[in-house]
């Protein structure tokens, strides 16, 4: 069992999403994240999804998308290079002031151009917004929950591409 | 520009240009503007069946026996409902057809209004595709791509929700010869690479086989089957799906394989070294225990469904093909194989332990009336419903090459005989229609006597009447020490509802009943002089009589319960 990554184009419509969903849970197929978006053609979105299945059940799974009549293109980003990040929002409660000092020494030395700040303060929280991978994000999540009491977690699940070196090959 | 027309026009317009000339109708308020302009058109000939579901049913029949793409009209909410369990079986034995829901008007979709359903949502994973109409613009262009996608590829269902204001909305009067779907390339070649390895390994196989399912058939590609079988001189088995692919009569056919199956053809499936399987998804009805299926074997697995492919049974040489593309070549590249020791094997698995019922002095023996239809009817139709009269007519029934098996193998719908032989009769009145059911599952749609008694088709309708679920009162038999729990139809007042006999007397339908072997042939042969309509016999066979060889769910193919 590993964890895969699959990039859908599949026709900007009602359902589809619903279509795509139901595969999953209708074969019983172990969905981690699936996000999905609009892309630069109005009519086209694109989804990226993750899954946790061995080698037989994750080809099962691209030719069940691919014979979707709505799905327009599977790409397995498995084993090429890509772009991937996930939006996190973590609250952090109950902070005394070391707390929070503590709070902005973890923002700062996770941050690497900006991709994670404290963007909000009140009496005793921080709420700390991430663009990191996906697993990074869980790094960070598991560091708070052993460093302080109360967090709260909001993730926006992953958003891949693939990079401009294996996307023109 | 030509002038617009309304939405009822144009679907009209559409069955038009797709040459229908059957459809499969059943009213209500969210259809009545199409139903009306249906009474001005002539060409099309509208079935009232006498419930949703059941025509679904015939419109299966219809597609089975004509190879046409079946279309079924009804209205929204309980009407639309009532089909699901015909999609489903439709969508699993990939048949092509359209049906047609009404919906609410586009106003008040989400409103739970009167007869509202979600039908797109629920028939999602039992249909091939499914859309509701949200712009008159686009009627045209969804009808086609409806009718191509049910009978491209692998074929099935297609469910198409009209909204009602979208019937009377006049718009554009196009209706497109050919739509492009981006993301819809059924497959019409074959990796000849691939063809090549799978062919080699075949070639070089001691024991080989070939597995025909109804991928085969649905291919239209029996003929180069038994062209390829006969060149390689390779033994042939069959899925129930697969049945009549190959003439029953000819030497190199060993007979159905799986749960049922003859005992040599699982043998052999068990024993081959090299499998050549065509068109079969490799359901758990034909392989049995998974683990040990095939266990001698390099597999090849040709099917136009990539996802059918490594799916149950992992594979050696996968080629995603339609049957009849990759048959063409494979004749091409056929010679003949030294098999006869293999040859000589099978003969003697099947001489050990030939099909054949014990016989038995209760009733009328089940096996008797098959080889009585086989005779009597030598170029029928044969349509069943789903029990041990199922089984019984797949080992007994001997087809020809121009006959039908039309039998719900997927999802094994009790109910679907019927309806299915009503609709196989109507798409090919040219020959006789026998429908071989149990009195179990012809009670959950004998309602659709008045349809046949309209449609004056002239089907033989066989009631294996054995009072009970045969098929589950087998299991309790075998597995559960005879404890017969809700298997018995018999009433609390000891007497069996209805009769059968008195029940079609009052359609006006002859009926016959049958106690003794003797009659059995009397009995098809009334039948078979009566063509202005049904005939029911009612054929009184034993409770006890059992489907044999079995594999019991869940066990090899090899360990079969003989007797
Ligand atoms: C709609 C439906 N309900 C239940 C079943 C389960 N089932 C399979 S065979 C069978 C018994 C069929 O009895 P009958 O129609 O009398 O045929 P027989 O087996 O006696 O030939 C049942 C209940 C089914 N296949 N379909």
């Amino acid at each position: 069992m590993k964890n895969r990554w699959i990039a859908l184009y599949v026709e900007n419509q009602v359902g589809v999403l619903a279509k795509v969903s139901g595969l999953f849970s209708a074969k019983s197929y172990n969905l981690q994240t699936l996000t999905v978006g609009t892309t630069e053609r109005e009519d086209v979105s694109r989804m990226t999804i993750s899954v946790t299945a061995d080698d037989a059940t994750f080809e099962q799974i691209k030719k069940q998308l691919n014979a979707m009549v709505e799905v327009i293109k599977v790409i397995d980003l498995t084993s090429i290079p890509i772009h991937m990040k996930e939006i996190l929002f973590a609250k952090v409660f109950g902070l005394d002031g070391e707390g929070k000092t503590e709070a902005f020494q973890i923002a700062e030395v996770f941050n690497q151009g900006g991709n994670v700040k404290i963007v909000d303060i009140g009496v005793d929280s921080v709420l700390f917004e991430c663009t990191l991978t996906e697993h990074k994000n869980n790094e960070l999540i598991a560091l708070l929950k052993s460093r302080f009491k109360k967090i709260e977690v909001t993730r926006g699940g992953a958003v891949a591409v693939e990079s401009i070196s294996s996307s023109y090959r | 520009m030509a002038l617009n027309i309304t939405g009822r026009k144009l679907f009209v317009k559409a069955l038009k240009e797709e040459g229908v000339d059957t459809i499969f109708a059943y009213p209500g308020g969210m259809i009545t503007d199409i139903v009306d302009e249906l009474y001005k058109t002539e060409e099309i000939n509208v079935i009232l069946g006498r419930h949703e579901q059941a025509l679904v049913h015939e419109a299966e029949g219809y597609a089975r026996a004509t190879g046409k793409t079946a279309v079924v009209l009804v209205t929204s909410g309980p009407g639309a409902t009532n089909t699901i369990t015909g999609i489903a079986d439709a969508y699993y034995d990939s048949i092509p057809m359209v049906i047609f829901t009404g919906q609410v008007p586009l106003h008040l979709i989400g409103n739970d209004a009167f007869q509202e359903v979600d039908i797109v949502g629920m028939t999602r994973s039992i249909t091939k595709y499914g859309v509701t109409v949200r712009d008159r613009e686009d009627m045209g262009k969804i009808i086609k791509m409806g009718f191509q996608i049910a009978s491209t590829g692998k074929p099935g269902p297609v469910l198409i929700d009209i909204p009602k204001d979208i019937q009377t909305i006049s718009g554009s009067p196009e209706y497109p010869e050919h739509v492009d779907i981006r993301g819809y390339h059924p497959n019409e070649t074959v990796h000849i690479g691939q063809l090549k390895k799978a062919y080699r390994m075949l070639k070089g196989a001691k024991r080989p086989l070939i597995l025909a399912g109804g991928g085969v058939r649905i291919a239209g590609a029996s003929g180069k089957l038994l062209e390829f079988a006969e060149k390689m001189n390779v033994p042939v088995t069959t899925t129930v799906m697969g049945k009549g692919v190959m003439p029953e009569n000819h030497p190199l056919f060993v007979g159905n394989c799986g749960m049922h199956g003859r005992f040599a053809a699982n043998k052999a499936v068990t024993e081959c070294d090299v499998l050549f399987s065509i068109g079969t998804r490799f359901n758990d009805r034909i392989t049995g225990e998974l683990d040990e299926f095939a266990p001698k074997a390099k597999i090849v697995h040709v099917d136009i469904a990539s996802a059918s492919i490594s799916r149950n049974v992992s594979v050696d040489v996968p080629v995603t093909a339609d049957a009849g593309i990759a048959l063409q070549r494979l004749v091409e590249y056929a010679e003949r194989i030294n098999t006869e020791k293999w040859l000589d094997q099978i003969k003697k698995w099947e001489d050990e332990h030939p099909l054949g019922m014990p016989n038995t002095k209760i009733g009328v023996c089940p096996q008797d009336i098959c080889e009585a239809i086989n005779n009597v009817f030598p170029n029928a139709n044969i349509v069943t419903d789903v029990g041990q009269h199922q089984m019984w007519a797949s080992q007994f029934i001997k087809l020809n090459s121009d006959q039908k098996f039309i039998t719900s193998g997927g999802l094994g719908t009790m109910g679907f005989g019927f309806p299915a032989a009503i609709g196989a009769a109507i798409g090919d009145r040219s020959k006789p229609v026998v429908l071989i059911t149990g009195d179990g599952g012809f009670q959950m749609n004998m309602q659709e006597m008045a349809t046949a008694m309209s449609a004056k088709v002239p089907i033989v309708i066989c009631i294996f009447n054995n009072s009970n679920l045969g098929m589950v009162r087998q299991m309790q038999q075998l597995f559960y020490g005879k404890r017969y729990e809700i298997t018995d139809l018999t009433a609390d007042d000891g007497n069996y509802y209805p009769d059968f006999l008195k029940w079609a007397e009052s359609y006006n339908c002859k009926a016959i009943r049958v106690l003794d072997d003797n009659d059995i042939i009397n009995a098809l042969e009334a039948a078979r002089n009566n063509t202005n309509g049904p005939t029911v016999i009612d054929f009184m066979v034993s409770p006890d009589d059992l489907v044999l060889p079995m594999v019991k769910s869940g066990t090899p193919l090899s360990e079969m319960i003989l007797r």
